[in-house]
């Protein structure tokens, strides 16, 4: 008897322990010494940073010279502007990141009609153009979400960023069907332990509510005092949720951007939370103007099951890194990509704050001192 | 402190662990010992650096003092005082003043040819505290990992590092500490409840004996764990509670960096239904 007892105060202990990860932990501090603010990521899980394809060839500035694309070819109407050097580059390079396969429907055919170039009646070719512009205006009008760069005008994306050699990126998301009006086996879009919300029983969609449209992310009430609170348990779940793939798709915690002491408070937030504040801005702009608005060009098997197409969220660039492709300033080897950035541009928000704790300079008063509950625009 | 008429033929001399009769004396009713005195030490010493702490700090408000461990990236090393110095100093204070009250637990039962029941007992709480102060800090290479001292920023210390892994509840082992504490507290009102009905009858009545209490259970749930049983399963309950604690947060981070909720995958992933 004592012995089996004996077994199985250690056995049960080991059990427990089996899921877990015994690897050395790559730990960073993000806040004032202290207050809990650390990443903490297993090393040998990590993501690792993705390899950058090489341009196709190099882009010499007199390349940059010479007649307009849109005057050496027909129907070119967004990367018109580039010189034909340069767009034939640009060509070559997304036919790498999009379809780089060898076959009859691959390569330049998957959007082209190779007896007649200029023709728009290979649906694909339609979707490029307009993904054509989605990126100048991310490089242009979403400057601000990438803030925190490094890389100055260089800081953007490119096609790669998102489609890595596929044509339909490998990470995005659609609308699931509606919950069957049934009591019965109802798990009403939650309780299963989804991958998009980090495997927490949260609604596992809370996308279609937030990732387009303008529905409030923010769902905290202005003060302690339930009178004060207006959001429902289930839209607050629904930002827990989205909150939940922010955090596994960028390979963060809740503290990479907030101090959970006031998750709403700006003063004690990092810059961060700026960046991906613009972020949710950009998703939404891009799935509503630039993915849902191409309507009846998708084809059927670009649809998800509620007949909506394949969007972006964060995951889609991030892929698992703070920052894609661990930060590398791919735009630099294709300007034809960038959009100048106009600071008045209609659908450029206003900043939501004005005072960010930065990186290095943590907040000097206590955290638990201040307590000015700014909500954001 | 008077003495009770009576008091002084119940303290009984030796079974000291340390300085033999030196320490062994009575100052009013608190038994003083070696580990008395270094009880006094360490708490005054300790107290001392947090009020220091707070007067070199930006506020007097009691809720507000904060005496934060240092920066991560001094590792396991001393910092300076200023900058977490005064923590490490007042956390060796603070195990000093934990150890040496569970001795002085200890030594009194030696006195009295006790068990040592109740020093293990308490020796569990300073696990949980040595487990939050060193083992996870040590374990994760750097004191910055500790919670700090004061009423609020301790609070959002707890906040801050559950949600580093996403979703805390499911934490396993905080899910068995939850469960335990709750568990405990309902041990412990359910035992004190029936204790006071028992010796609580109706006016005019006699007292019942633990023969009643007994009956009370065996009618309610067929089986009534009895007087001395009781107590077990309180005792039971409590140091699982604590202990569990110590648990769920030495894993938090040493053996696990991701959400929580995606520690459960294992038994998703069990190869019988994957």
């Amino acid at each position: 008897m004592t012995r089996k007892l004996v077994t199985l105060v250690f056995v049960l202990p080991a059990l427990l322990l089996a899921g877990c990860e015994f690897g050395k932990k790559a730990v960073s501090q993000v806040g004032p010494r202290g207050t809990g603010l650390n990443q903490v990521n297993d090393s040998s899980s990590m993501t690792k940073v993705a390899a950058v394809p090489e341009p196709p060839y190099p882009l010499t500035p007199d390349m940059l010279e010479g007649p307009r694309a849109n005057v050496t070819y027909q129907n070119v109407k967004v990367l018109g502007d580039l010189s034909t050097e340069e767009f034939n580059y640009t060509m070559a390079a997304i036919t790498n990141w999009i379809a780089p396969t060898e076959g009859e429907n691959a390569g330049c055919n998957y959007c082209h009609n190779p007896a007649n170039m200029a023709s728009d009646e290979v649906y694909t070719k339609v979707v490029a153009r307009r993904m054509f512009q989605m990126t100048r205006s991310i490089n242009s009008t979403w400057r601000p979400h990438f803030q925190a760069s490094a890389n100055g005008e260089n800081a953007g994306v490119t096609c790669w960023t998102c489609h890595r050699g596929n044509a339909v990126p490998k990470y995005v998301w659609s609308s699931g069907l509606p919950t069957p009006n049934k009591l019965a086996g109802n798990r009403r879009g939650q309780n299963m332990p989804a991958p998009t919300v980090a495997y927490a029983s949260l609604p596992n969609d809370p996308f279609t509510a937030l990732l387009q449209g303008k529905n409030n992310v923010r769902v905290g009430g202005p003060s302690a005092y339930p009178t004060a609170h207006k959001a429902s348990i289930q839209s607050t779940e629904q930002t827990y949720g989205l909150m939940m793939h922010m955090s596994q798709g960028l390979g963060v915690n809740c503290t990479y951007c907030h101090n959970t002491q006031n998750f709403a408070n700006w003063a004690q937030s990092r810059t961060q939370r700026v960046s991906a504040w613009y972020g949710i801005k950009m998703v939404r702009d891009t799935n509503d103007n630039y993915i849902t608005s191409l309507g009846s060009v998708w084809p059927a098997n670009r649809l998800g099951p509620a007949g909506d197409p394949k969007k972006v969220y964060c995951t889609t660039c991030h892929q698992g890194l703070a920052k894609p492709l661990g930060g590398y300033p791919m735009l630099k080897d294709y300007p034809g990509l960038k959009g100048g950035y106009h600071s008045d541009t209609p659908g450029a928000a206003a900043p939501p704050v004005t005072a960010a704790a930065p990186e290095a300079e943590p907040v000097p008063t206590p955290v638990a001192a201040a307590d000015t509950t700014k909500p954001a625009a | 402190m008077a003495l009770l008429s009576f008091e002084r033929k119940y303290r009984v001399r030796g079974g000291t662990l340390v300085g033999g009769d030196l320490f062994d004396f009575w100052i009013g009713p608190f038994y003083v010992g070696f580990f008395g005195v270094t009880t006094i030490f360490f708490s005054a010493l300790g107290t001392a650096l947090i009020l220091y702490g707070a007067a070199i700090g930006p506020t007097w408000n009691p809720w507000l003092i904060n005496i934060a461990p240092p920066d991560i990236k001094y590792g396991l090393s001393l910092a300076p005082l200023r900058e977490g110095g005064l923590w490490q100093i007042i956390t060796i204070c603070a195990l000093g003043a934990f150890g040496s009250w569970a001795l002085r637990e200890v030594e009194i039962c030696r006195k009295l040819g006790m068990g040592y029941h109740v020093p293990a007992a308490f020796g569990m709480a300073i696990f949980a505290y040595f487990s939050l102060e060193v083992i996870r800090p040590v374990l994760m290479g750097a004191w910055g990992w500790g919670f700090p001292y004061g009423i609020f920023s301790h609070l959002d210390w707890v906040s801050n590092t559950g949600y580093q892994y996403l979703h805390f509840h499911y934490n396993p082992a905080h899910m068995l500490a939850v469960s335990f504490f709750f568990t405990t507290a309902l041990a412990l009102a359910m035992h004190g409840a029936l204790v006071l009905s028992a010796v609580n009858p109706a006016e005019g009545q006699d007292v019942k004996s633990p023969e009643y209490e007994d009956t009370f259970f065996r009618d309610l749930i067929g089986y009534s764990v009895g007087t001395l049983g009781i107590h077990r399963v309180g005792l039971l309950l409590a140091l699982n509670a604590v202990f569990w604690s110590a648990v769920c947060i030495i894993i938090s981070g040493p053996f696990w960096s991701r959400g929580w909720p995606e520690w459960w995958t294992w038994w998703l992933n069990l190869p019988i239904w994957r």
